[in-house]
This record gives C-alpha cells, structure tokens and sequence, in this order.
C-alpha cells in the first residue's frame, strides 16, 4: 500500500513541487491549503506523514504540530515541516512543539523523500 | 523541473504581489493592524520559498531582506514610521520588478536594488543580517558532528565500516521519529548490523513508559560519506545519545573504538533470548523487524473511521474565500465565440422564421424570445468569467506614480476609486501601457513641483485620481491630476510650429487641449526620459481606439486636468444600429450615436461647392456621406436620408448619412486582421442575421477623411476668430 502524505502549505507553488514529487515517488498525496484544512482533513486522510509550512493563514505549522501531537488524534503521525530558514531557533521550536524533522526550502526531490524515508522508512 | 509549476509560480507571484500592495497600501493608510503585517509577511515569504525553488537567486535574495524587516516590525521591535513604510512601498515595487524579470528575462537596475537592499540592511539587527540559505538539498552537517574528514580528498570513495551507538532520549519518541526507520534510511546506505543494548530495561514493574530505555549499536560498511551517515540522524540531533566512528577516525578516537570493538567482539550474554521477534545479534539487518517502542500507542492511533479518499489531491475547496476554479483563457474564449455564433444563430433563426410567412408566428416567437434571453444571459455569464477588476492594475498604477515621483523629485499621491470594477480581461491587459504613459505624464507635466505649488496655495503634495466605474454599458476609467493643467498657450504654439494647425486658427480650449492626442505633436525639447520614452500622446489614443475605447481630455488651468476613457465591456460583442448603406448592411457603433432622425428637405443646407449641413434645431452640422466616404455607388434611387449624429473625441459633431436604419441589436465582433487589410471607415466586421457579412463601421476615420467636415471645421473656427 502506498504511503500517505498530507501536505499543508498555502503556497500553490510549493503545493504543486510538492505534489510533482511525491506523485512521481509513489506515495499517496493529499494537499491542504492551510493549517486549518490540514488539521481538519487528517482524520479523513488518515496519512501515514504530515508535510507542513509554518508560516500560514488561519492555523500556522506550529498549530498544526500542536493540534495533531496535543489533541490525541495521533501523537505518533510523523510531521514533516518546511522551513526556508535554516535557523536553529526555527527547528528547536518546531521540534519543542513536537515536530519529527524538517524539510528545507527549496527541497529538490531527493532531499524530500530521504526526509520521508528517514520518518516513514517508506521509499514511496 | 515542469515549465507548468513555474507558472504557477508567477501566476501566485502577482496574487501575493497584490497581496502586498494592498497590505502596505493599508499601513500606509494607518491600519498597522498585525494581521495585515502578518499577511505581508506571509505573501513575500511564499514568494522567497517558490523563488528558491527555482533557482530565483535575486529574487530570493531580495525577498529574503524584505521579509526580514517585515519580521523585525511583526515582533514589534520595529516601528512602521514614514521612512520605513515609504521604503517597503519601494521596495515591494522593486520585488514585482524581479519577478517580472525573472518571469520575462528581462534586466533588472542593479544600482537600484543595492541601494534598496542597503536600506533595507539598515533595519535589519546585526546578527540577523548574515542569515545564509542552504543549498539546494540537504542541509549542511550537523554542528555537532565531528568534521574532521571533511578537509580529505574526495578520491575514489572506499568502502567504509562505522560503528554507531545510537540512544535515544526519552524526548525523542515525542516527535515521531521512531529508530526503526532510521535504520531502513541507514540500509540504503550499505551494509548494515543491527544490535540492540536493551541492558538498561528495567523489570516490568520498574518500567516507566515515558522513559526510553533502549539503545543499539549499529555497523555499516559504506561507500558513502560520513555526512550522509550523519544526515541520516539529522531529525534525532540533541534527542539520542550518539556517536559515530568510522575506521579512519582511528587515530582520533582510539580509546573509544577499542572499547567498542570489545563491546561487539563480545556482547552480552542473553542478548539474542531478549530481542524481540527473534531478532539475533549481530544478524544482517532485514526489515521488516517491528520498531520496538517504549511507549504504548496511543487508541487514538487506531481511529480509521472514514475511509481515505479514493481521489488524491484534494485541494483548495473550503470556506474563506470564495472558492474559485483556475482556468485556462483560451478555453474561455471558446466558449466566447460559441455564445458569438448562439447569437448570430438566433438572429438568423428569426430572420427566416420572418421569412416563411406563416400567418401565426405568435407560440414561435414566444419561444424565440426565450431563446434569445437565454442567449443573452449565456453571454452576460461568459462575459462574467472574463471580467476582472481593475484593482490589480490600480495597484500596478500607485508604483508607476512613485516611480515617476521619484524620477523628478515630486511628491504625488495615487487615490484610486471604484477599483472593483470589472473590465475584460484583455482589456485591463491592454489597458496598462496607455495608463502608465497617461501617469507618468500626469506627474512629470501636470503635478507642479512642491514649491510651486506651494507657492499658489496648494498641498506639497500632488494628487493624482485614477477612478473607474460603469457608466451605461461602457467603462469609464479617469485620471485626474490638482496640477497646473494644460499651459494652452504653449500647446498651441507647438502645435502650429509642428503645422498640425495653421497659424491663424482659433481654437475651442477643449479642441486646444486635445491637441496633445494629435499624430506628430510631441513636447520634444520638455520630454523627459521619464514620460518620453519616444511615444507620444497620440500612441495612448490609438491604444485606446483600438481597444474600441474613446479617450477625452478636459482642463482648467491652475487646477488640473482630466483624461477621460471610454470602453465597451467587452471586446467580443457590441450594441450596434444595423443601417443600410447603398444597398448594402452595415453596423454603427450605437456608443458614438447621439441621436438619429429622419431629414427633410428643408433641413439641408449647402456649403460650398458640394458639401452639405443638416440643420438640427438651428445649429448646423456638417453631413457625410457614408457611401460616399466609403467609395460605394448607389444602384437604386434610395437616398440618403436618414441621419446619425455623431460626435467625435474632439468634440466635432457630422451627421452621418446612411439610407436607413433597421434595427439596433447586439452584434459580434469579427476581426478583419488578417482577412483583408486596414479599410478607411470600416472597424470590424460581423454576421448578421441572414447569414450576410456586414462592416462595422469607424465613425470617427469617414469625419476625418471627409471634406466636407474638415471644411466646416475650418470655417467655424475662421467665426469663432472673427
């Protein structure tokens, strides 16, 4: 069975990059357009990894990461988030919310599915 | 990469673009409100995050400063004073500026982009200035990591064998990294061993399910580098105890290695009876080995209620913004035609219903009226998808005015007023050259420098007013200015030393203002390279004919002038007056019909040798002929007698003369391009209700080229002198 990714990023561009790849990987791919959707699509979508942005309209990563860890609808669900910086601070925060690891923006295709192997151990 | 996501790219570009034009529009309007700080934020970062994707290095460069500052001001540790706002607005103009360059190759003012990137730097704290971005890939090793290898040289790479220790800390399992797969990315690397050390597992009833207990020792024969190794625990860095030795570290970490050469050589006893599902130390690494977990899952893990979609890639439906669908142009277009040909289909479709002479059309009619509704509604609805409102050009217009503000050392302020209304979209796109010319004009000639206007009362600061709205089936787009207005005098004299007039003549004001859209009259030696640029008004005028618009100019002098476009609201369809010329069907824009009537004898009168005026409630107006004007000979003895009074752009009224009038209906717009060259008098063609073709005609080219207008033009002037 094909792993499941949903991914969160108000920017149709990264959406589209980010659906190029994980359709040409193989993987199962549900996008959301931002925080809000994401966390409101993923008992439906019921994905294996979530992919998030942080900066975002409605619900930010961070709330992603908390409302997804915090809530109890699976605290185990590897999270994935984009980052432009590669400041420290931002992944400390985002690994102090409950963050699993982090994809760096721009990504190219082989950087984001070692990201998903190293959290799903899934080549697609 | 696909051509299509870069696309989107731009495509997104302009939105967020737009997005922050109108953010900084409200700080510069006092609204200083985080959200709209935040959504500034968010726009110039999805443009940096896309820019990178792309290789956009400038771009990102750029965005990346603005960003920052912007990120500086959202913390509250920067305030949005006049200076600051009036250098984002500069700078969110120079980042459309890279984007257009990006997106059409073009150069961008590197001189300008520096200066404006320093200004920015002045914002930004010390320590935050130097943020660099990853290459694309993988981020650099870890800090902690151990890089002494990193000097060696690049070879041929060796088979490689590294012991690992990994421990995983207890917070670690908190962010869903789990250790078994870890070790899957590890086996792509090579070789791998795979020992666990559950030395440390308490007794059952010691065991806290928070606490992580376990560890593994780990031996994997590569030929990769030792950054890859180490990418691999880039997630679990400050989580797990780890450390990594390859053989070559071996003078380095002697000690180290010998003890776990030891370990290895002899691990403990009872190892292999407790790892879980048989695991056997030591053995080559083979998935799928269960992750053994120190905690529990969760029963909330197991919720599985609803089904997954069977469709993937389910986006952008949801509340907020209305939701929208993208598509392409082309297939609007078709669909315009088709609406074209439905109306010409109903027009014939009448036309030989008329024809069958049946003696009760009464139930067809009734249905045919339907038809026709519908039709129209079709169109209208069409019309709709096409339409856009011109807010997105408005914004484009208030950087043209800094622009020009800039480039001359004058202050003016772009207020801009009905920017919801909805044009066609090639109309907008054809619309922006002629604004733009129109602005910088506005600035560079019409707003006064600030001391002047000082000096005569008003504000330092010049107002200019780009306003639109609907005005009865046309668009109405204005750009008024506070300036001096039109210096007619000057106007006047350039145009007779260009011989555009001669120098007797007189002149209305408005005929003398309107000067300015005469072929050949250009303010050579005042042009500015700011509003010169080579063309001249009369470039703006043909834009706006062409888009089948109208373009006016009124003034008064001291307070500013008035550039006035008319514009259908579609370029596909118009509302035309159906006349019969010479035996034959022609159309007459009903926008540039004043009114019509049927003329009389006594109405004519004559001015010279053969040109005529048509008296109407006594004042006179030149009459043309149109078959005349168009070279048509007259087969029958109809004459013409029924008049259109007309007015042209320069105020200039000719009563067109046609044979008869028929119908006033909606006609569409077929291009001549391409199918014969440009005919004197003739606009456009369409298909009328037989099936016949029928010229649209140009009221304004026949006035022009007929005598007779010209020469009651002449005289008039000659008795406004006298």
């Amino acid at each position: 069975m094909k792993t499941k990714v949903l991914a969160i990023d108000d920017s149709r561009t990264i959406r589209n990059l980010l659906a190029a790849t994980l359709e040409e990987a193989g993987f199962e791919y549900h996008c959301a357009v931002d925080g809000r959707e994401g966390v409101d699509m993923y008992p439906d979508v019921d994905p294996d990894v979530v992919i998030t942005d942080i900066n975002m309209p409605n619900l930010d990563g961070f709330g992603v990461i908390e409302e997804l860890r915090g809530t109890g609808i699976n605290s185990k669900v590897p999270i994935l988030v984009l980052t432009t910086e590669s400041a420290p601070e931002l992944k400390a925060r985002a690994r102090g919310a409950g963050a699993t690891g982090w994809i760096t923006k721009p990504f190219d295709d082989a950087s984001l599915i070692f990201a998903l192997k190293r959290v799903t151990g899934a080549a697609a | 990469m696909s051509g299509s996501i870069q696309d989107t790219f731009f495509e997104e570009c302009e939105e967020l673009l737009e997005a922050t034009d109108e953010g900084l529009t409200a700080i510069e309007g006092g609204d200083h409100d985080s959200e709209v700080v935040n959504a500034i934020f968010r726009a110039v970062h999805s443009i940096k995050g896309g820019a990178g994707a792309f290789g956009l290095d400038d771009l990102v460069a750029f965005a990346h400063r603005f960003e920052t500052v912007f990120d500086e001001v959202r913390s509250n540790r920067l305030d949005l004073d006049e200076k600051l706002i009036q250098l984002l607005l500069r700078s969110s103009d120079q980042l459309s500026a890279l984007v257009e360059a990006a997106r059409d190759g073009g150069e961008i003012d590197e001189a300008h982009n520096d200066t404006l990137l320093a200004a920015l730097d002045e914002y930004i704290p010390e320590e935050e200035e130097d943020l660099t971005f990853e290459p694309m890939g993988l981020g650099g090793p870890a800090p902690m990591m151990d890089l002494g290898d990193l000097g060696g040289a690049p070879a041929e790479p060796q088979e490689e064998t590294y012991r690992i220790r990994f421990q995983p800390l207890k917070e670690m399992y908190g962010t869903g990294n789990e250790p078994f797969f870890l070790f899957q990315a590890l086996k792509d690397l090579g070789e791998l061993t795979v020992t666990m050390d559950e030395n440390e597992l308490p007794g059952f009833d010691a065991m806290d399910m928070a606490e992580a207990y376990l560890a593994w020792d780990l031996v994997l024969v590569t030929k990769e580098t030792r950054s890859k190794v180490e990418a691999v625990f880039e997630f679990v860095e400050g989580l797990c105890e780890l450390s990594i030795n390859g053989d070559g570290d071996a003078e380095a970490e002697a000690n180290a290695l010998a003890a776990l050469d030891a370990m290895f050589a002899a691990p403990p006893a009872g190892d292999a009876a407790a790892a879980p599902e048989g695991e056997a130390p030591a053995a080559p690494f083979e998935p799928p080995v269960p992750a053994p977990e120190p905690e529990a899952k969760p029963a909330a893990a197991e919720e599985k209620a609803s089904a997954p979609k069977a469709e993937s890639g389910k986006q952008e439906q949801r509340g907020g913004p209305k939701p929208t669908l993208r598509v392409e142009l082309e297939r609007v277009d078709r669909l315009i035609n088709a609406v074209g040909e439905l109306i010409i289909n109903h027009s014939m479709l009448a036309q030989q219903i008329a024809n069958l002479n049946v003696s009760d059309t009464r139930d067809v009619e009734t249905e045919l009226e339907g038809f026709k509704n519908l039709a129209r509604d079709i169109q209208e609805g069409v019309m709709a998808i096409r339409a856009q409102p011109v807010k997105p050009l408005f914004q484009r217009m208030a950087r043209i005015v800094r622009e020009a503000s800039a480039a001359t050392g004058k202050t003016c302020k772009l207020v801009t007023e009905g920017e919801n209304t909805e044009v066609d979209k090639t109309v907008i796109e054809r619309l922006s050259d002629p604004l733009t010319h129109i602005l910088r004009n506005a600035v560079d000639h019409g707003v006064e420098k600030p001391e002047d206007r000082e000096a005569v009362g008003k504000s330092k600061v010049g107002e200019i007013r780009l306003s639109a709205s609907h005005r009865s089936g046309s668009v109405c787009i204005e750009i008024k200015d506070d300036g001096a207005g039109v210096n007619r005098p000057r106007v006047k004299q350039i145009a007779i030393e260009k011989g555009l007039i001669p120098e007797n003549a007189e002149l209305t004001d408005g005929e003398i203002d309107n000067l300015l859209f005469a072929p050949g009259f250009s303010t050579a030696k005042e042009i500015s390279n700011l509003s010169g640029r080579g063309v001249g008004m009369d470039v703006v005028k043909n834009a706006v004919t062409g888009l089948g618009g109208r373009i006016n100019i009124s003034s008064a002098p001291g307070k500013g002038s008035t550039f006035t476009i008319i514009l259908p609201l579609t370029l596909a369809v118009m509302d035309g007056m159906v006349v019969s010329v010479a035996d034959q069907t022609m159309v007459v824009p009903i926008t540039s019909i004043v009114e019509t009537m049927r003329g009389s004898d006594d109405m004519i009168n004559s001015l010279g040798a053969d040109g005529t005026l048509l008296s109407i409630r006594g004042n006179f107006v030149p009459i043309c002929d149109v078959a005349g004007a168009l070279g048509l000979y007259r087969e029958s003895d109809q004459q013409a007698g029924v008049y259109l009074l007309v007015e042209t752009e320069t105020g200039q009224r000719c009563a067109l003369a046609v044979d008869d009038i028929h119908d006033q209906r909606q006609v569409v717009i077929k291009s001549l391009d391409g199918v014969c060259g440009e005919i004197p008098g003739v606009a456009a063609a369409t298909i009328l209700g037989d099936g016949k073709i029928a010229m649209i005609l140009d009221p304004e080219s026949i006035i022009a080229a007929s005598p007779t207008a010209a020469a009651f033009d002449t005289e008039r002037r000659m008795s406004n002198a006298s």
